[in-house]
């Protein structure tokens, strides 16, 4: 099947007075159209900063973008010049924010802010505009949508709040959103019903969905594919089945290990030793050898391939394969 | 789906705009209300002053002028026996007295209470439209590097319209060419010269020379150094006396204040997730200046050019007292003044009441400004 986004390669890196952090150190992954694919790893490993990337919205400076390329629909991002980037922001990729407290302006209505998201890509009528409003916060679920439209953002709770941080990425059904951590700000039964929310809309509507999350337990439940992140680069690809039962990667491993598991009540739960490396001091080698049980001599100085471990599951770590 | 929809219906937060907190927070400071209060009574006396005194034939003339009443104390009735009918006032009282020409002092107040306001809003208008616009560029576009190509063709083309200026005009229409030509030069070349390599003079002017924000923070620097009062008496000297000009000047010479606070906070909005996700929605760099950045902005700006329109006020009567003012025969609260100077003994109203009503206007405008910049100011809401 064709892919809808392709990046390849990607490099994005922050250029401090004196050093630089390889923030997104040769990323690459695919997304097909109307799939689900997971983004993992601990804080500051890039996952952020790959999904900035894909809308070109790296602060510049310090962020720069050293190489590779983003396929979407077959047209590299990276090429495009800021006016038809902002075509495609909004219309074709939407993104939805981890704070959803923040990320709405809170000085205009609701209903302002997701016109908004639709006027800026299309010519609509007043009352059109309204219809589409209410109908978008009708879907997401947000109860008598007329009034709704009328209220401020503190004037919502934050599962709210997300709900409408979503449908302004819906406004123009776009072909893949973009979640960065969308639930990490929300307590346990919100999230579940986000997630809920992001499943049924994409049933209805057949978008991709890239998700970025540290969660493991949002990943099972949502992800076709899942891409584990460390330290800039994708260490595992594969899809949700093959990673959770198969895991080919020590740091996969080490991620599932540390889930808490019934069978392994009252036990210390397990822990990765050691800390992410600071992205401008990476290890050489591979940047996981330092806090690896399976690191051998050439770890330290090689950095490892992809290894196919079966249909589209690919993991970077040569020793356990 | 309904499910979800059952949970959702959870107590929402009070129902209240902004401008009702706001007004809540405002109502407790009685000196901000008082303060409101005289801003409204002048907004509607320079108003009907302004009808009540203009025209034809207009209810009071401010510019009557009736020698055998002259420098009557307040509250005097006039002699009807030696005054023509239509010289009486219209009151049948001077309330504020007359002045050495025997025109009606509170008819000339009135006058000079609309040339007061408009100077104030006009002024601040002007000085609150270019600091915003400065701030804005300063705050939002301020990281972002000018090259040493676009200082040169800027220069290039302000030389050009020297020359166009000094009536030189087919040099200065040669030098706007040169101009224009590496305008267009530099758009086409573009996407050609990206694949070459350069040479080095031209990698050169390339490069970032001055920041934004450099250029229009020092620019503020410099302009705050001048002493103003005395940039606008130059200015004002040299430009014909008209209540216009002098708006514009004391517009002109007093923005550096917004710019600041403008650029300030869009320092810190900038970083703020809305505006990236605003971005991430595809809206354009201006419209989220002017339209999603402003507004969280606006509030300090609304309270210092209150404050402004004081300092406006009184820089007007400054002017006026110095004969640098509107010109007369118009009224104005300055000029009242300073033609009352002469006979500060013999007549003190003449002083007193342009004097009095500056400084309730000017204390009113404060006050208010200062209640507005408490009920905006979470730090300080505790307090109320």
């Amino acid at each position: 099947m064709k892919n809808l986004l392709s990046v390849q390669d990607l490099k994005v890196y922050f250029r401090g007075k004196d050093q630089v952090a390889r923030a997104v150190d040769g990323v690459s992954f695919d997304i097909r159209p109307g799939e689900t694919v997971c983004l993992v790893g601990e804080s500051g490993c890039g996952k952020t900063v790959s999904a900035l990337t894909i809308l070109r919205l790296i602060p510049s400076p310090p962020g720069e973008i050293m190489g590779g390329r983003v396929f979407f629909n077959g047209v590299d991002l990276l090429d495009l010049d800021e006016t038809d980037m902002q075509k495609i922001r909004g219309n074709h990729i939407a993104m939805v924010f981890q704070e959803p407290l923040t990320s709405l302006n809170p000085v205009f209505t609701i209903g302002d802010q997701i016109g908004e998201a639709i006027t800026i890509h299309e010519q609509v009528e007043p009352e059109e505009l309204r219809e589409r409003c209410v109908q978008l916060l009708r879907d997401i679920g947000i109860p008598s949508p007329e009034q709704r439209l009328k209220d401020y953002p503190h004037q919502l709770s934050g599962g709210q709040r997300q709900r409408v941080m979503i449908a302004m990425a819906l406004a123009c059904n776009p072909d893949l959103i973009i979640a960065d951590e969308p639930t990490t700000a929300l307590d346990v039964t919100v999230q579940a019903q986000i997630l809920n929310l992001m499943k049924s809309i994409q049933q209805k509507a057949s978008m991709s969905i890239l998700y970025i999350t540290h969660d493991l337990g949002v990943v099972a439940n949502i992800a076709d594919r899942v891409n584990v992140m460390y330290a800039g680069v994708i260490v595992e690809m594969g899809d949700t089945y093959q990673i959770f039962q198969n895991p080919r990667h020590p740091y996969t491993q080490g991620l599932l290990a540390s889930l808490p598991g019934r069978s392994r009540r009252g036990r210390r739960l397990h822990s990765i030793p050691g800390a992410v490396p600071n992205p401008a001091f990476k290890p050489p080698g591979c940047p996981f050898h330092p806090r690896c049980s399976f690191a051998i001599e050439t770890c330290k100085t090689r950095f490892p391939e992809m290894c196919k471990h079966g249909e589209g599951h690919l993991s970077r770590c040569p020793v356990l394969d | 789906m309904t499910s979800d929809q059952q949970i959702l219906e959870s107590p929402l937060a009070p129902k209240q705009t902004r401008l009702e907190e706001l007004w809540q927070l405002f109502k407790q400071n009685r000196l901000a209300i008082l303060g409101l209060i005289i801003f409204v009574f002048f907004l509607i006396s320079a108003v009907i002053g302004v009808i009540l005194t203009s025209g034809q034939e207009p209810v009071f003339d401010p510019a009557m002028i009736r020698l055998q009443e002259k420098l009557l104390p307040p509250l005097t009735r006039p002699n009807i026996e030696t005054l023509q009918p239509a010289e009486i006032p219209t009151l049948g009282i001077y309330l504020f007295g007359t002045d050495d020409l025997g025109r009606d002092v509170f008819a000339r107040m009135l006058q000079g209470a609309w040339v007061s306001l408009t100077v104030g809003f006009v002024a601040v208008g002007i000085s609150v439209l270019v600091g915003i616009f400065m701030g804005g560029i300063a705050g939002y576009f301020g990281q972002g590097h000018l090259r040493y190509d676009q200082i040169i063709v800027s220069c290039v083309l302000i030389t050009g319209g020297i020359f166009l200026a000094l009536s030189e005009t087919y040099t200065g229409i040669g030098v706007l060419i040169v101009g224009h030509a590496y305008i267009f030069f530099s758009i086409f070349s573009k996407r050609i010269l990206a694949k070459r390599t350069l040479p080095k003079w031209f990698n050169l002017m390339h490069k970032g020379a001055i920041s934004i924000d450099t250029i229009i923070m020092r620019t503020v620097d410099i302009m705050l150094c001048f002493p103003t009062f005395f940039l606008i008496l130059t200015v004002v000297a040299l430009l014909p006396a008209s209540m216009y000009n002098i708006m514009i000047v004391i517009g002109l010479t007093s923005w550096m204040g917004t710019t600041r606070f403008v650029r300030a906070e869009f320092l810190s909005l900038r970083e703020q997730d809305f505006v990236t996700a605003a971005k991430a929605l595809g809206v354009g760099n201006f419209r989220i200046i002017f339209r999603h950045m402003m507004p969280n902005a606006i509030a300090p700006v609304l309270v210092s050019a209150t404050i402004g329109i004081a300092m406006a006020i009184l820089t007007e009567a400054g002017l006026s007292f110095l004969g640098f003012g509107v010109p007369p025969p118009h009224a104005t609260w300055g000029n009242i003044l300073s033609d009352g100077k002469r006979f500060i003994f013999d007549a003190p109203w003449l002083t007193f009441i342009p004097g009095i009503a500056i400084l309730i206007v000017v204390l009113c405008f404060n006050l208010f400004g200062e209640g507005l910049r408490d009920a905006m100011n979470p730090k300080l809401r505790e307090k109320g």
